[in-house]
C-alpha cells in the first residue's frame, strides 16, 4: 500500500502543481482582479459597469457574437454535405481527404489571414480578377471589411466541422437506409426522418464547439488590421498587452464575461443535447 | 474542397511569382523569395527558437503528463473525473483569456515572461496528451498488464518503464508530433505574453507581412509543408500502430 501511494503521489504531483501554476492561479487571479479598482485597491464592480455602459464594449460583444454565429452557421451547413460526400468516397480517398481536412485545419491564424490577403486583399487575386472582368466589388466587398472577416472565420471552421461530423455518419447504418427504402422510403423522406434527427445532436454540439471557437478567435482578425476589429478578444489582447495603454483590470473584467459566454454556450449545448436525445428515445 | 484548397494554392503560387500586381496571374516564376528568406540570419533564428521552444515543451509535458495519466487511469479512476474537468477547462478557456490570468499573476516580478508562455502551453497540450495516454493504455488493458507484472515481482516503477512505456511509445510519440505542431503554430500567447523580445516564426511572419508579401508567403510555404511532414508521420505512425493491433 505504501508503494503504491508514492508512485501516485510521485507522477501527479508535478501534474497537479502544473495545473494549478499555469491554470487555476491564473485565472482566479484574472476574476479576482476583474473586481478590483485600477492599480491596486479595494473592490468594485465599476469595471463592470464601465463595460456595460460603454457603447464600445457592447458593440465589440454583438459583434464577437454576430460573426461567431454567422461563421459557425456557415461552416456546420457546408460541413454537413462535405462530411455526408466524403463518406460516399472510396475508403482510401476517404482517408487521404481526411488527412488533407486535418491539414489545412492547422491552417489558421497568421498564415490564413495572409492567404486571403493574397487572394482578396487590395491587389489580390480575385480583385483584380474582377477588375479585367470589369467588375468593380470594391464598393461592397473588402478583406477587410466585416463579410470579409467571415469568410476567414468560415475557412478555419470549415475542417474543424468535417473532422467533428464524419465520425458521425458512421452512426447511421446502410441497413437502416435499405429498410426504408424497402418500406417505401424516399431518399428524401429518409434523411429528414431518420437521417437527420439521428445526427441533430452532434450537430448542435458541433454548432457550439464551432461558436465557442470563433468567439475566442484572436490571431485571423488581428493579423488582417491589427487592433482595428471591435471584437472582444482583440479588445482584451490591446487592453492587457498595452497596444494603446494597458489597463489589465478592465481587461480581465471582459475576458471574465468572454469566459462566461463560452460557458454559457457550452451549459446550453449541454443541456439540448440532453433533451434532444431524451426526445429520441 | 476547392474553398480549402484554394488559398493554399495561391501563396504558394504567390512565393514563387516574380511580379504581381497588376495581372491576374503572375508575370513569372523565381525563387528568389525562398533565397532572400533562407538567407536571412532573423527568420533562421526565428525558425530555430519556435522549434526549440515548441520542442522542448513537448518533452517537458509528455514527462509531466504521461506518468500522471498513467498512474491516475491505473490506480486512482476516481480522479479522472477531476482530471476530464480540467481537460474541458483548458479546452473551453482561449488563449486570450489565459493571456490575462497570466500577466496579472506573472509579471513583473522576475520570471521571464518566455517560461511563463512554455508553462501555459503545458497546460494548453493536456487535452491532446491526456486523450492520447488514455487511449493508448485502455488498448493496451494496462491495468491488467500492471497485475501480471507484479505478480511475476516486477515493482510498479519497473513494470513501468519496462512494460508500459515501450508499448504505449508509439501512440505517445503521435500525441507528441500533434502536440509540436499545435505549438509551432501558436500566436496568441507568445504575441501578448512576450511580444518581439522572443521572435517565434509566427512573430517573425507577422512582423513581415507589412514589409514584403513575397517573402511572407514563402514563410507560410515553408510552414505549411513543415505541417505536411509532421501530418503524414502522424498517419503513417498512426496506422502502423493500428496495423500492429490487429496482428496481435
Amino acid at each position: 500500500m505504501k508503494r503504491f501511494a508514492s508512485m501516485l503521489l510521485v507522477t501527479t504531483i508535478p501534474f497537479f502543481a502544473m495545473i494549478a501554476l499555469f491554470l487555476l492561479v491564473p485565472l482566479l487571479s484574472m476574476i479576482e482582479g476583474s473586481f478590483q479598482a485600477e492599480g491596486g485597491g479595494g473592490f468594485t464592480i465599476s469595471h463592470y459597469q464601465e463595460i456595460f455602459s460603454n457603447s464600445y464594449y457592447l458593440q465589440a460583444f454583438e459583434n464577437s457574437v454576430l460573426i461567431s454565429f454567422l461563421s459557425s452557421l456557415i461552416g456546420i451547413i457546408a460541413a454537413v454535405f462535405a462530411a455526408y460526400a466524403i463518406t460516399r468516397f472510396p475508403q482510401s480517398l476517404q482517408q487521404r481527404v481526411l488527412v488533407i481536412t486535418n491539414l489545412t485545419s492547422n491552417f489558421a491564424g497568421i498564415p490564413l489571414a495572409f492567404a486571403f490577403i493574397v487572394l482578396l486583399g487590395n491587389s489580390g487575386l480575385f480583385v483584380l480578377l474582377a477588375k479585367q472582368l470589369g467588375i468593380d466589388f470594391g464598393q461592397s466587398f473588402t478583406l477587410y471589411s466585416w463579410s470579409g472577416l467571415t469568410l476567414v472565420y468560415v475557412y478555419f471552421q470549415l475542417p474543424l466541422a468535417v473532422m467533428l461530423l464524419y465520425p458521425l455518419y458512421h452512426a447511421i447504418q446502410k441497413q437502416w437506409m435499405e429498410a426504408a427504402e424497402l418500406l417505401g422510403a424516399s431518399p428524401w423522406h429518409f434523411w429528414l426522418r431518420i437521417g437527420f434527427p439521428v445526427l441533430f445532436p452532434g450537430i448542435v454540439g458541433t454548432f457550439s464547439i464551432l461558436f465557442a471557437n470563433a468567439m475566442g478567435a484572436y490571431a485571423s482578425a488581428y493579423a488582417l488590421t491589427g487592433s482595428n476589429y471591435n471584437l472582444v478578444p482583440i479588445r482584451i489582447g490591446a487592453l492587457v498587452s498595452g497596444d494603446i495603454f494597458a489597463r489589465p483590470e478592465l481587461g480581465s473584467a471582459l475576458a471574465v464575461l468572454l469566459g462566461m459566454t463560452l460557458a454559457a454556450a457550452l451549459v446550453v449545448n449541454e443541456w439540448l443535447t440532453r433533451k434532444i436525445r431524451r426526445d429520441l428515445s | 474542397m476547392l474553398y480549402l484548397f484554394l488559398p493554399v494554392a495561391a501563396t504558394v503560387l504567390y512565393s514563387l511569382a516574380t511580379e504581381w500586381n497588376s495581372t491576374v496571374l503572375p508575370e513569372g516564376l523565381t525563387l528568389k523569395w525562398f533565397a532572400e528568406l533562407y538567407g536571412d540570419p532573423r527568420f533562421l533564428q526565428a525558425f530555430g527558437r519556435s522549434f526549440v521552444l515548441s520542442f522542448l515543451t513537448t518533452v517537458v509535458a509528455v514527462v509531466i503528463i504521461v506518468p500522471a495519466v498513467f498512474s491516475i487511469v491505473v490506480y486512482a479512476p476516481r480522479m479522472e473525473k477531476l482530471v476530464q474537468l480540467f481537460v474541458m477547462l483548458t479546452y473551453a478557456v482561449p488563449g486570450v483569456i489565459m493571456a490575462v490570468g497570466l500577466i496579472r499573476t506573472y509579471s513583473g516580478n522576475g520570471i521571464p515572461m518566455i517560461v511563463i508562455t512554455a508553462g501555459a502551453y503545458l497546460v494548453g497540450l493536456l487535452p491532446y496528451l491526456y486523450q492520447g495516454t488514455r487511449n493508448s493504455l485502455l488498448a493496451l488493458h494496462a491495468r491488467s498488464l500492471m497485475e501480471a507484472a507484479e505478480l511475476l515481482g516486477a515493482s510498479r516503477w519497473q513494470a513501468f518503464v519496462r512494460i508500459i512505456v515501450p508499448n504505449i511509445m508509439s501512440g505517445i510519440f503521435v500525441s507528441a508530433l500533434l502536440s509540436f505542431s499545435i505549438l509551432f503554430g501558436e500566436f496568441v500567447l507568445i504575441n501578448i505574453l512576450v511580444g518581439g523580445r522572443y521572435e517565434t516564426l509566427q512573430l517573425y511572419l507577422y512582423n513581415k507581412l507589412s514589409a514584403s508579401g513575397h517573402v511572407a508567403s514563402a514563410i507560410t510555404v515553408t510552414y505549411f509543408v513543415l505541417m505536411a511532414i509532421i501530418t503524414s508521420l502522424i498517419v503513417r505512425f498512426t496506422r502502423r500502430s493500428f496495423a500492429r493491433k490487429e496482428v496481435s
